[in-house]
């Protein structure tokens, strides 16, 4: 372990690598699930013969290389902040938990591979075996998540090593990658995000086209493939966040008493929604009498462990905290009544909804799905704080001693933003390019 | 294995991703450095396109040997990273943001039009394939060099990649990089049939590889001067075979080149390229960094063999993977024009109402019983249970749904 260093800038370091964060995990769900609609996309083609799907497929797989370029360059970013800005953590636990990044690694070296393959091979390869190129994508997408949030979930439920007069020994990272209490809530709720940002961010896309008019058999198609997924994953993800909830109360009480605001540990601890955090209660929100130990705990009288169990300097910022877990689950659960609304159009009247209303909330919920992704984010991690191995590192002993961070911070900021600019010119660029063009690709030498 | 100690063999690992990516990576950076220098006018143009066409189906799998890299030396030897990471942060961050320019600048072409937009593109390409190639091997030099102590961004944070011997292998680093996509580029054009590509590259080759040459020598100088333990330790057995090796496969390149045996070529320029590394690494061994051997450096043995047991059993899903991605580009798969087959319909429309119904229905119960056994539940295998039960509610649901996808 190296020795405890001063560092002036630990904030600005947290944000850096919040922001890092915040740009690459939207792309992620798109390197989860987008290849997976590609792929029904072109499966459908495949089974019917019908032109409309494969000219949807190769539209699709355009934008699925971009954003997968984009993801591949700000996860490089990632890797090098992680000893950029956390040597203490590196250096301390990198045995521990690195071997998940090992083995992450080779997912993402399968799903370039293939991403390479199955783009370049539009129509040049026989279609069976383009399509099959394309499932290595789809399940390497899954098995990184598995080894990336094993990562985070150790994090967040450290095991797997002691601690000897602050030394670490007797590391097992199997257990402490693959068995700790969290990765399977983690796991299974990134993965139902990632397919709900992608399905609604698309589906938005195509809602913003109906609602202008623009809306034929094509249009129908692109929206109902990526909503369907996303409608079905949304009420899933309702109960997988309650799972989630339960074992973080077991496991991280302080995360959920800043999650609710809870101040004193009490029994029969009250819900509140919405409403601020101060002097350790929530003022201005609505109570459920409670309704916290019930949902957390499944009894009315169960207690509830306020922030008062640990000292001050062991809490993580309630506010933040608190109002990206609200805004979360807020917007998830508008985003589990729209779905219901569209299954029961599809199921009950054999038809995709067509009232505007719809369509205008469906325009919302693409970017209210990425909120609530990184809502989603900052409540587990924010939550974490000031931990950075839960309970055993804290965020300051895990920060680099180098000078300079706000200047990285400001250049990568300024990057950043570019390539947000740039995403959003090229998706409106390709969303625009005639269907013709589409159907006849052009030769790759070619470019321009 | 391989006369090598256990807590030596990720490094051993380590070394050969750093090989590959100086390969492979490197070609892909030369290539945009030819973006660079192609000047303007409509044979630039051409020049651009093809180094993009080249390079454009494999960039991703070639960059992830970086990200192998770090993982393994991370995981591996996580105090020599740490200390790493953190006195060289000026250097990754700048190799990060050219990376980060290669990425947006690839996926901007993909969307671009018009010769204005390519050449500004191909501009923001060659930025990156400067930077980023500088940039690391000006960090591998701040190694060399021994000015990388252990400790939480111990050194100093800009002459440690800024120094005589970080800018020579950082200016080495282009102009190989340069020579080897030139040999691979005019290789690719031949086997393609396109003459004039080949040609101009060619020539390219020729002249990257002299200068590169000159380099080397000039550079060894630098070295000498400016960092004389790991010159001293280059300069004698067993580096010295390795540097010899090095530059002899270089001058071989320069001579099969020159004879057009392009493919020939293609074969020592990597060689050249992984003998420098090779010499490198056996120059610095045992030494980590400066007071840390390899052997103080690594992590608890059951860490290692499990991180060696992930590489060896990743290989085997990874070598065959990029084997066939390698062999239908080089066969000029991607290049070929693109046929459209039409499909006759497998199978008519599966299922009618009744069994969308029972799917439905199905997906209905699926999803009452997960939902019950994932809130209800209170320990592993009833979530366990749950979470399958709604996994099937999503299958069965598109399945149910998927009737109506194109009905009008």
């Amino acid at each position: 372990m190296f020795d405890p260093v001063q560092q002036a800038y630990l904030l600005e370091a947290r944000q850096m690598q919040a922001l890092s964060f915040a740009v690459h995990i939207p792309l992620v769900c798109f390197g989860i699930a987008f290849p997976a609609m590609v792929l029904r996309a072109e499966w459908l083609w495949m089974r019917t013969g019908d032109e409309v799907y494969r000219v949807l497929a190769m539209r699709w797989t355009k934008v699925m290389v971009a954003l997968f370029a984009c993801g591949v360059v700000t996860g490089t970013i990632l890797s090098f902040e992680m000893g950029l800005l956390w040597p203490g953590f590196m250096g301390t636990f990198g045995a521990v938990f690195g071997l998940g990044f090992a083995l992450e690694g080779f997912s993402f070296f399968i799903e370039a591979i293939f991403i390479g393959i199955y783009v370049y091979g539009w129509n040049r390869m026989s279609p069976r075996a383009h399509f099959l190129s394309g499932i290595p994508i789809v399940l390497a997408g899954l098995t990184g998540s598995l080894f990336v949030l094993a990562v985070n979930s150790w994090m967040n439920d450290p095991g797997g090593f002691t601690v000897r007069d602050g030394r670490i020994t007797d590391v097992e990272p199997i257990t402490a990658l693959f068995r700790n209490g969290h990765l399977g809530f983690e796991l299974v709720h990134m993965y139902l995000a990632g397919f709900m940002v992608t399905g609604f961010l698309v589906a938005a896309a195509y809602a913003v086209g109906r609602l202008r008019g623009r809306w034929g058999r094509y249009e129908r198609i692109a929206l109902t493939i990526p909503l369907t997924v996303a409608a079905l994953a949304a009420p899933v993800q309702v109960l997988v966040g309650d799972w989630a909830a339960r074992e973080v109360a077991k496991t991280q009480p302080t995360k959920l008493a800043a999650l609710e605001g809870v101040g004193d540990t009490q029994r029969g601890a009250p819900l509140h929604l919405l409403g601020w955090y101060r002097d350790g209660e929530v003022k201005a929100g609505i109570p459920i009498p409670k309704g916290l130990s019930l949902l957390a705990f499944h009894d009315p009288d169960a207690e509830v462990q306020g922030l008062d169990a640990v000292p001050e300097a062991d809490r993580p910022p309630v506010n933040v905290v608190r109002i990206a877990f609200q805004l979360m689950v807020s917007i998830g659960t508008f985003l589990a009544a729209l779905s219901a609304w569209y299954l029961f159009a599809r199921t009950r009247r054999k038809r995709v909804p067509s009232g505007r209303w719809f369509y205008r909330l469906l325009v919302l919920a693409g970017p209210a799905s990425v909120i609530a992704l990184i809502s989603g984010w900052v409540t587990t991690e924010v939550g974490r704080q000031p931990w950075v191995v839960y309970e055993v590192m804290r965020t300051e002993e895990a920060v680099t001693a180098a000078q300079g961070i706000p200047v990285g911070y400001a250049t990568l900021a300024a990057f950043y933003a570019c390539l947000i600019a740039a995403v959003a010119w090229i998706l409106r660029r390709l969303a625009r390019a005639p269907m013709a063009t589409v159907a006849e690709p052009k030769r790759a030498l070619g470019g321009g | 294995m391989l006369g090598l100690d256990l807590y030596e063999l990720p490094l051993f690992f380590a070394l050969q991703g750093v090989v590959l990516y100086a390969i492979l990576a490197g070609a892909d950076f030369g290539a945009g450095i030819w973006q660079l220098l192609a000047g303007r006018g409509e044979r630039a143009r051409r020049i651009r396109a093809y180094a993009h066409h080249s390079m454009a189906p494999v960039w991703e799998a070639n960059h992830v040997w970086l990200i192998f890299v770090l993982v393994v030396v991370w995981t591996g030897y996580p105090v020599a990273f740490a200390s790493l990471a953190s006195t060289l942060a000026v250097a990754l961050t700048a190799a990060g943001l050219g990376i980060v320019l290669r990425g947006v600048a690839y996926a901007l072409r993909s969307a671009s039009a018009g010769a204005a937009e390519l050449r500004a593109v191909d501009t923001m390409t060659a930025v990156g394939s400067v930077l980023a190639p500088f940039a690391l091997a000006a960090a591998a030099g701040g190694i060399a060099s021994q000015r990388v102590p252990v400790g939480n961004a111990a050194g100093d944070l800009w002459s440690s990649w800024l120094n005589p011997t970080s800018i020579m292998a950082g200016v080495l680093a282009l102009l190989s990089s340069a020579y080897l996509a030139a040999v691979y580029l005019a290789a690719d054009a031949r086997r393609e049939g396109d003459e004039e590509m080949a040609a101009t590259f060619r020539v390219r080759a020729l002249v990257a590889g002299s200068v590169a040459g000159v380099a080397t020598i000039a550079g060894a100088l630098v070295v000498r001067s400016d960092a004389r333990w790991i010159f001293d330790r280059l300069v004698d057995t067993p580096a010295l075979l390795s540097v010899a090796l090095s530059l002899l496969a270089g001058a071989a390149t320069l001579v099969l080149v020159a004879r057009w045996r392009l493919d020939a070529a293609r074969v020592s320029a990597a060689v050249a390229v992984a003998a420098v590394v090779g010499g490198w690494a056996l120059a610095q061994n045992p030494v980590l960094l400066p007071g840390l051997t390899v052997r103080q450096a690594a992590a608890p043995d059951n860490v290692l063999v499990l991180l060696v047991i992930v590489i060896l059993i990743g290989g085997l899903i990874l070598f065959p993977s990029l084997g066939l991605l390698f062999r239908l580009v080089l066969r000029g798969s991607f290049s070929a024009e693109p046929h459209v087959e039409r499909r006759t319909p497998l199978a008519g429309p599966t299922g009618g109402l009744a069994a969308t119904l029972t799917a439905t229905r199905l997906a209905g119960a699926c999803f009452a019983i997960g939902a019950a056994f994932l809130v209800l539940g209170d320990s592993g295998w009833p979530h366990a249970i749950g979470v399958a039960a709604l996994g099937a509610f999503i299958v069965l649901g598109l399945s149910a749904l998927a009737g109506e996808d194109s009905r009008e």
